[in-house]
């Protein structure tokens, strides 16, 4: 992946910033020009999500792509933050402290480092709130 | 609208197959379909190919033309296009071929279907098919395709009384079916056994719940049907083409467990032939993973959701059952060379309906064929039946 691609999303991959509706009150990751519901009718303002949901399902990745294989196996989920938007996201977490319905909390963690150029990326990764 | 009707079918055998070249694959099966319905090339007048990513897989892009050079077809000049939906791009090749020839436009156009995986390695491979999803917030956090349905996967088997051994039964039944057809990438019965002890790859999916990398390709030939019996004794008409679309995302979906765009491709291709559920008699689905068939056959509208698992284990979908499933070996066994698997469907079907089918021969006049998309996002659902 280029630098200038993963930097565009900064803002949404490190501080979960996404939009909110405030026609209707829906919250979108990631963030939206529109409102689906109320389209050009809709006021979208930036939205920070303070990161906390619960896991709705997930997996352990064992076989992975080039990028993720030095951290095989990991927990790979799909959270529902509690505003509503779902992301899929990594649970840094052993795969027996992870179920349907664990609530989590966002962190700031390594996602993964660039073969060709060796940048290492970073952005949210979710763990189980204790 | 014309009605349309396939005359011709052709396809290359599926495996690892270090010896054809990208060329090579799409020639053989076209000239298979030419010589299946004793049509020469000059005859064609339009080409649709479904390909998902030659450009990573080969690095090469313009696949319409150089298909239609390398068909001969250069001197001629005939329109060969593209079409590109991932795994679902053959059934969307299908579909464009069918529209040519259904308004008018065309007559005699080929759809076909192709993908050279193994020159790349697994790797790449397995990054090129994340592309069927969302990239930027799925794959750049880690998501693989086998994760994605195994996370489809595990929100199925929270809600729905869906054990392991019946997920199991899904690959055993098409390995089964697989062992009886000459074309398919692997031809040897598995045991349950065999699917319990393979490797994890994305808790609760091991490696043999997953369809494997393939090179292959597959062509059928349409023409308007009123035209058909010039060519063939054996038109297959096309009752219905249909095509929904989702969210890229998993993550986005109205409900993980259910591909809406099956629903609702199904429901379309269904108001479209005129025909209730019943009157299919077999069906082709897209088993890319053990989970996807039963999600298929549920969403498709065969049974109840959560009910499919059952159904598998009882039977109702092997080879003499009430409805028989992938009577190819389906993706897991015959093969999946994503490009060309929408065609291979079409041709499984019009080689049941015609009786030539050999040793896993089903009865019947009406046959489905579901084409999907990354988790999802497209669906493609073609009926069609005997004349
Ligand atoms: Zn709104």
């Amino acid at each position: 992946m280029s630098v200038a691609r993963f930097w565009r999303k900064i803002p949404q991959r490190y501080n979960l910033v996404g939009t909110r509706c405030e026609s209707c009150g829906r919250h979108y990751f990631p963030p939206r020009s529109f409102c689906p519901d109320c389209r050009r009718g809709g006021k979208i303002v930036e939205y920070r999500f303070p990161g906390t949901g619960k896991v709705v399902t997930y997996t352990v990745i064992r076989s992975a792509s080039e990028q993720f294989e030095n951290i095989t196996p990991y927990v790979l989920a799909i959270i529902q933050l509690d505003e509503g938007p779902r992301l899929t996201s990594q649970v840094v977490a052993k795969p027996d402290e992870v179920a349907v319905g664990t609530r989590v909390r966002s962190v700031f963690r390594r996602i993964m480092a660039d073969g060709d150029s060796g940048v290492i990326h970073y952005g949210t990764k979710f763990v189980p709130v204790k | 609208m014309r009605d349309v009707a396939i005359i011709g079918i052709g396809c290359t055998t599926f495996g690892e197959k270090w010896e054809a070249s990208f060329r090579d694959l799409f020639v053989e099966a076209g000239s298979l379909a030419l010589a299946d319905a004793e049509l020469a090339g000059e005859h064609i007048d339009a080409m649709y190919v479904g390909n998902m990513s030659a450009g990573r897989f080969i690095e090469q892009e313009h696949i319409g033309a150089l298909i239609a050079d390398y068909a001969g077809l250069s001197t001629r000049h005939i329109p060969s296009t593209r079409v590109e939906a991932a795994c679902a791009s053959g059934g969307l090749a299908f579909r464009q071929a069918v529209i040519a020839v259904a308004s008018g436009m065309e007559d005699i156009v080929v759809a076909a279907g192709v993908e050279k995986m193994t020159d790349v390695g697994t790797g790449a491979s397995v990054d090129t098919l994340a592309g069927a999803a969302d990239r930027e917030w799925e794959g750049f956090m880690g998501a693989t395709f086998p994760g994605l349905y195994a996370m489809i996967a595990t929100d199925y088997m929270h809600r729905y009384p869906l054990t392991r051994e019946q997920l199991a039964m899904v690959a055993v039944k098409n390995h089964r079916n697989g062992a009886k057809n000459p074309i398919a990438q692997f031809r040897s019965e598995i045991t349950l056994e065999t699917v319990l002890s393979s490797a994890l790859v994305a808790d609760p999916l091991r490696l043999f719940d997953c369809s494997p990398i393939t090179d292959g390709a597959a062509a059928v030939i349409l023409a308007p049907l009123e035209r058909a019996r010039e060519f063939t004794d054996t038109p297959v008409k096309v009752l219905a083409t249909a095509q929904a679309s989702d969210t890229i995302a998993l993550h986005d979906r109205r409900d993980i467990s259910c591909l809406d765009a099956t629903v609702v491709a199904g429901e379309r291709a269904f108001a479209m032939a005129r025909l209730p559920r019943g009157k299919i008699d077999f069906m082709e689905v897209h088993d890319c993973f053990t989970i996807a068939e039963i999600c298929a056959i549920e969403d498709l509208g065969f049974c109840k959701k959560g009910e499919a698992g059952r159904l598998t284990e009882e039977g109702v979908t092997a080879l003499n059952g009430d409805l028989p499933v992938n009577t190819s070996g389906g993706l897991k066994a015959c093969g999946h060379p994503v490009g060309a698997t929408g065609i291979k469907q079409v041709c499984e079907i019009v080689q049941q309906l015609r009786g030539e089918a050999g040793a896993r021969q089903v009865d019947g006049e009406i046959g489905l064929t579901h084409n999907v998309g990354g988790t999802g996002a497209t669906v493609v659902v073609h009926i069609l039946g005997v004349t």
